[in-house]
C-alpha cells in the first residue's frame, strides 16, 4: 500500500515544476497564448531590462553573502555561549514570521517616517520626515537587508542543525589547542563541514534573494522595481496576451539565476583555495572585533524585525500618530473593528488552505519515510535534489507557466490549483523538517514491539506517530508557515480569485494605509505563529508526565 | 514434537563472504550463550531469529521454534521476544500500558488488566500501574521489560547484551531473575554478551564466534 507513495511524492513535486517550465517555454516563443506578438523581444526591449535584472542580481547575492557571512560569524564567535542561546530565542521565532509581515514591518521601521527617524527627529526638532530614498533605494539596498535579517534565522538555525554532525566540539577544541582563536580555528576547521551540509539551503536563499516578488514589492526599488516584479505586474496585466511577455521574462530571469548559481559555485571553489593558503600562512584574525561585529549585526538584524513587528501592532491600535512623534497620542480599537472581520474571514479560508496543503503533505511525507523503512526504498542523494527542485527554479519563472498550460487546456485558476501549488513548496519543508527525527527514532523500540507481537502497522500507529508526536506537530506548524506565507502562489494560481492574508497584506503596501497595513500585517505573523506555540503546548500537555517525551 | 529452539545449517553471508555458519539446539528453559568479539555477527544471528535481517545480508538454513520453520513468517508472528541493554519502555506509555501492549488477545478487559496487576506484583512494583516509565530505576526498568516480555508469551527469547548496563549488585539479581523466570516458563533463550559472568550465571552451552 504505500510502495507507490514515493512516485507519487516525486509526481507531486516534479510534475508541476515541468509543467511549468513548458506552459513558460511555450508562450514565450508566440505559442499557447492567442495574441501573444514576439513576446521574447517585447520583453528584452523593455527599457528597464538591464537595471531591474541588475538590481535583482546585485540585492539576491549581497543579502545571500550578507546571510551567510552573519550566520557564520554568530557561531564561530558566540556558538555554545550565553548570548547566543538569548540570540537564538529571538531569531527562532522570526524563522515562521512570513516575509511580507516582515518587510512591512521593517518598511515601519526604516522609512523616512518611521520610528528610526523618529528618535533624531525628535531630538533635533524635524517637523517633517527627511527627503531620504531609504525605502526602494535604486540599489535595491534596503531589499538586501530586510532579505538578510529574514534569513539570518533560517540559515543560522540550519548551520546549527548541520553542527552536530561534524563534531564541531571536539574540533574547535583542538584547532584552539593548536593555537587557534576561536573564530579562525572555528572558519578553519568547522565550517567547511557545516557549510557542505547547508550548501542547498543556502542554494535556496541565493535563488529566493534572487527572484523572490513579496519582499521586493514592499522593499525593492519601483523605477524599475526588481524584474520578478515587472514580471509579476505582466503576468496580472488586463491584456492577456502580456502574459506571455511574463512567460518569456521569466526565462530570462531563470537564464540570469543559473549564471548566479554557477557563478556561486565557482566562488566556492575560489574561497576553498583562499581558505587553505589561509590555513598554511598559519594567520589569526582580530578575534575581538570578527565576534563583536557578528554579535553586534546579529542584535540590530533580530532587533529591526522584532522592532517591525512592534510596530504593525502599534499601528494597528494608533489614533492620531504625527511626525515625529515616537508614539501614538492615543491608542484605539478603531482600525480592528473597521479592518478586523474582514481580516478575520480571510483569516479563516488562509489557516484552512494552510491545514489543507500541510495534511496532503504529511501524509506523502509520512508514508515515504515509512515506505522507506518496510522496503528500504531508500531515497539518497538524488531524493534530496527532487525535494530542492521547486525550491531552486525560481517562482515567478515555472508559475506563470504552471497557470497558462492548464488554462490553454481549459483549467482555469481555482483554489485547487493554488492547492497543488502550495503542496509543491509546503511538502519539502515537512519533509524536512521532519526525516531527521524519523530517521533517528531508535530502531529496537520497533523490534521489541514486534517480538510481544505487533504488526508494522500498530508500531507505526501506536508507537511510532505516538512518541514522534512532537516533531510531527513541529513540521506541521513549518508547513502551515510555508503555506501562509506562498505570495505569488496564491496570486498567480488563483487568478485574483483566491484571496489569502499575504496577497490583502501586500496588496496594501502600495496604498499607505498604515493601520491596515498594521492590521492585516500582524494577522498575517500571527497565524503563522500560533501552529508553532500549538506545537510547543500540545506534546507538554498531553504528555505532561511522560519525562521521557520531553526534549525529542 | 521437536521443542526448542533448532539453528539448521545457518549461513549468513554479507557479499559473498561468509559472517558465520552455526548449527545449535536450544532445550526449552535452557540457554545458549553466544560470545565473540563486535562485528563477529552476533547479532546479525538475533537478527535472523527475529525475520529483520538487514537487506545487505543473506542467510541460508532454518530456523525451527518448537518444531514450526520461521524462515518467511512475518517478525511479529515469530512470537521471538527480545530483550536490549535498555529497557525500552514505550516512554509515551504507563507502566500497566506497556506491560499490556504485548499481551496476546483475548479476554475481558478485567481480566487483562488482572494479569498486568498481577505481574508488576510479582516483580514487586505493586501500585507502579499509572507511573510513568520514566521515573523507575534502572532495576525497576529491567524487570518491567522483561514482564512486558513474558506476557506476551514468548516461545523463544532473545537476550542482547542484557545487563551490560545495570549496576553491579543490581545486574546479579536482574540475571537471575531472568534466567529463572525463562526455566519456569520454559522458554529456550539465546544470549549475546561480552561479559563472561553472564555465560556463568547462564549455565548452558557456550558458542564462541570470530576468533
Amino acid at each position: 500500500m504505500l510502495r507507490p507513495l514515493p512516485l507519487l511524492t516525486t509526481l507531486v513535486l516534479a510534475g508541476p515544476v515541468l509543467v511549468g517550465l513548458i506552459g513558460a517555454v511555450l508562450p514565450a516563443f508566440g505559442y499557447l497564448v492567442p495574441g501573444a506578438d514576439m513576446p521574447f523581444s517585447r520583453a528584452l526591449d523593455w527599457p528597464g531590462l538591464t537595471r531591474a535584472l541588475g538590481v535583482s542580481v546585485f540585492s539576491g547575492v549581497l543579502s545571500t553573502l550578507g546571510a551567510l557571512g552573519l550566520a557564520t560569524l554568530i557561531l564561530a564567535g558566540w556558538h555554545g555561549t550565553r548570548p547566543f542561546a538569548w540570540l537564538e530565542r529571538a531569531l527562532s521565532p522570526l524563522l515562521a514570521v512570513p516575509h511580507a509581515a516582515a518587510a512591512l514591518g521593517l518598511a515601519f521601521v526604516v522609512a523616512p517616517s518611521g520610528w528610526l527617524m523618529r528618535a533624531p527627529a525628535t531630538l533635533l526638532g524635524w517637523e517633517r520626515p527627511p527627503d531620504l530614498l531609504i525605502l526602494g533605494d535604486p540599489f535595491g539596498l534596503s531589499l538586501a537587508a530586510g532579505l538578510v535579517a529574514k534569513e539570518l534565522p533560517f540559515l543560522l538555525l540550519m548551520m546549527l542543525a548541520a553542527l552536530g554532525q561534524v563534531q564541531a566540539g571536539s574540533r574547535l577544541a583542538v584547532a584552539r589547542s593548536l593555537g587557534q582563536g576561536r573564530v579562525a580555528g572555528w572558519l578553519k576547521t568547522i565550517f567547511p563541514g557545516v557549510y557542505a551540509q547547508v550548501r542547498l539551503p543556502v542554494l535556496v536563499v541565493l535563488v529566493f534573494g534572487v527572484t523572490n516578488v513579496d519582499v521586493a514589492v514592499i522593499l525593492g526599488p519601483t523605477t524599475p522595481s526588481t524584474l520578478s516584479v515587472q514580471i509579476t505586474r505582466w503576468m496580472t496585466d488586463p491584456d492577456l496576451s502580456t502574459r506571455a511577455v511574463a512567460a518569456a521574462g521569466g526565462l530570462i530571469l531563470f537564464a540570469a539565476t543559473l549564471a548566479v548559481l554557477a557563478a556561486w559555485i565557482a566562488g566556492e571553489h575560489v574561497l576553498a583555495r583562499l581558505g587553505r593558503a589561509w590555513v598554511w600562512s598559519g594567520h589569526g584574525l582580530p578575534e575581538r572585533a570578527a565576534r563583536g561585529t557578528g554579535l553586534g549585526l546579529a542584535t540590530v538584524s533580530a532587533v529591526m524585525v522584532l522592532l517591525g513587528l512592534a510596530a504593525l501592532a502599534v499601528w494597528s491600535v494608533a489614533a492620531r500618530w504625527t511626525f515625529p512623534d515616537l508614539l501614538p497620542e492615543g491608542l484605539t480599537l478603531r482600525s480592528w473593528n473597521r479592518f478586523g472581520p474582514e481580516m478575520l474571514a480571510t483569516a479563516g479560508d488562509t489557516m484552512l488552505l494552510a491545514v489543507a496543503a500541510t495534511l496532503v503533505s504529511l501524509v506523502l511525507v509520512i508514508g515515504c519515510l515509512e515506505a522507506e523503512v518496510r522496503h528500504g526504498l531508500t531515497a539518497g542523494q538524488r531524493a534530496l535534489w527532487l525535494l530542492y527542485l521547486p525550491l531552486l527554479i525560481p517562482q515567478v519563472t515555472f508559475l506563470p507557466g504552471l497557470q497558462l498550460l492548464p488554462l490553454s487546456l481549459g483549467i482555469g485558476p481555482s483554489l485547487w490549483l493554488v492547492l497543488l501549488g502550495h503542496v509543491v513548496f509546503v511538502l519539502p519543508y515537512v519533509f524536512l523538517s521532519l526525516s531527521g527525527p524519523f530517521h533517528a527514532w531508535d530502531p529496537r523500540f520497533a523490534q521489541v514491539a514486534t517480538g510481544l507481537g505487533a504488526s508494522r502497522n500498530r508500531v507505526l500507529w501506536r508507537l511510532r506517530l505516538p512518541m514522534l508526536i512532537g516533531p510531527i506537530l513541529t513540521a506541521v506548524a513549518v508547513g502551515m508557515a510555508v503555506s501562509v506565507g506562498q505570495y505569488l502562489t496564491t496570486l498567480l494560481l488563483g487568478g485574483g480569485r483566491v484571496t489569502t492574508m499575504v496577497t490583502e497584506a501586500v496588496a496594501l503596501a502600495s496604498g499607505g494605509n498604515r493601520r491596515a497595513i498594521g492590521v492585516w500585517g500582524l494577522g498575517q505573523a500571527l497565524a503563522a505563529l500560533l501552529p508553532f506555540a500549538l506545537a510547543l503546548l500540545l506534546p507538554a500537555i498531553l504528555y505532561r508526565n511522560r519525562r521521557g517525551m520531553r526534549h525529542g | 514434537m521437536d521443542r526448542g529452539l533448532r539453528i539448521e545449517g545457518l549461513r549468513i553471508t554479507r557479499g559473498g563472504e561468509t559472517l558465520l555458519a552455526i548449527d545449535a539446539h536450544v532445550a526449552p528453559g535452557a540457554v545458549l550463550t553466544l560470545m565473540g568479539p563486535s562485528g563477529s555477527g552476533k547479532s546479525t544471528l538475533l537478527s535472523v531469529v527475529m525475520g529483520d535481517l538487514a537487506p545487505a545480508f543473506r542467510a541460508t538454513g532454518r530456523v525451527l521454534l518448537d518444531g514450526r520453520d520461521l524462515t518467511g513468517l512475518a517478525p511479529e508472528a515469530r512470537h521471538v521476544g527480545i530483550l536490549y541493554q535498555d529497557p525500552l519502555l514505550f516512554p509515551h506509555l504507563d507502566v500497566a500500558t506497556n506491560l499490556a501492549f504485548g499481551l496476546p488477545r483475548g479476554g475481558t478487559r478485567a481480566e487483562r488488566r488482572a494479569a498486568v496487576e498481577a505481574a508488576l506484583a510479582e516483580i514487586g512494583l505493586d501500585g507502579y500501574g499509572p507511573r510513568d516509565p520514566a521515573t523507575l530505576s534502572g532495576g525497576q526498568a529491567a524487570r518491567v521489560a522483561l514482564m512486558r516480555t513474558l506476557l506476551s508469551k514468548p516461545c523463544a527469547l532473545l537476550l542482547d547484551e542484557p545487563f551490560s548496563k545495570l549496576d553491579t549488585d543490581r545486574r546479579d539479581q536482574i540475571r537471575q531473575l531472568v534466567f529463572a523466570r525463562a526455566r519456569a516458563a520454559e522458554i529456550p533463550v539465546l544470549m549475546v554478551t561480552h561479559d563472561a559472568a553472564d555465560a556463568e550465571a547462564a549455565g548452558g552451552e557456550i558458542i564462541r564466534l570470530g576468533v
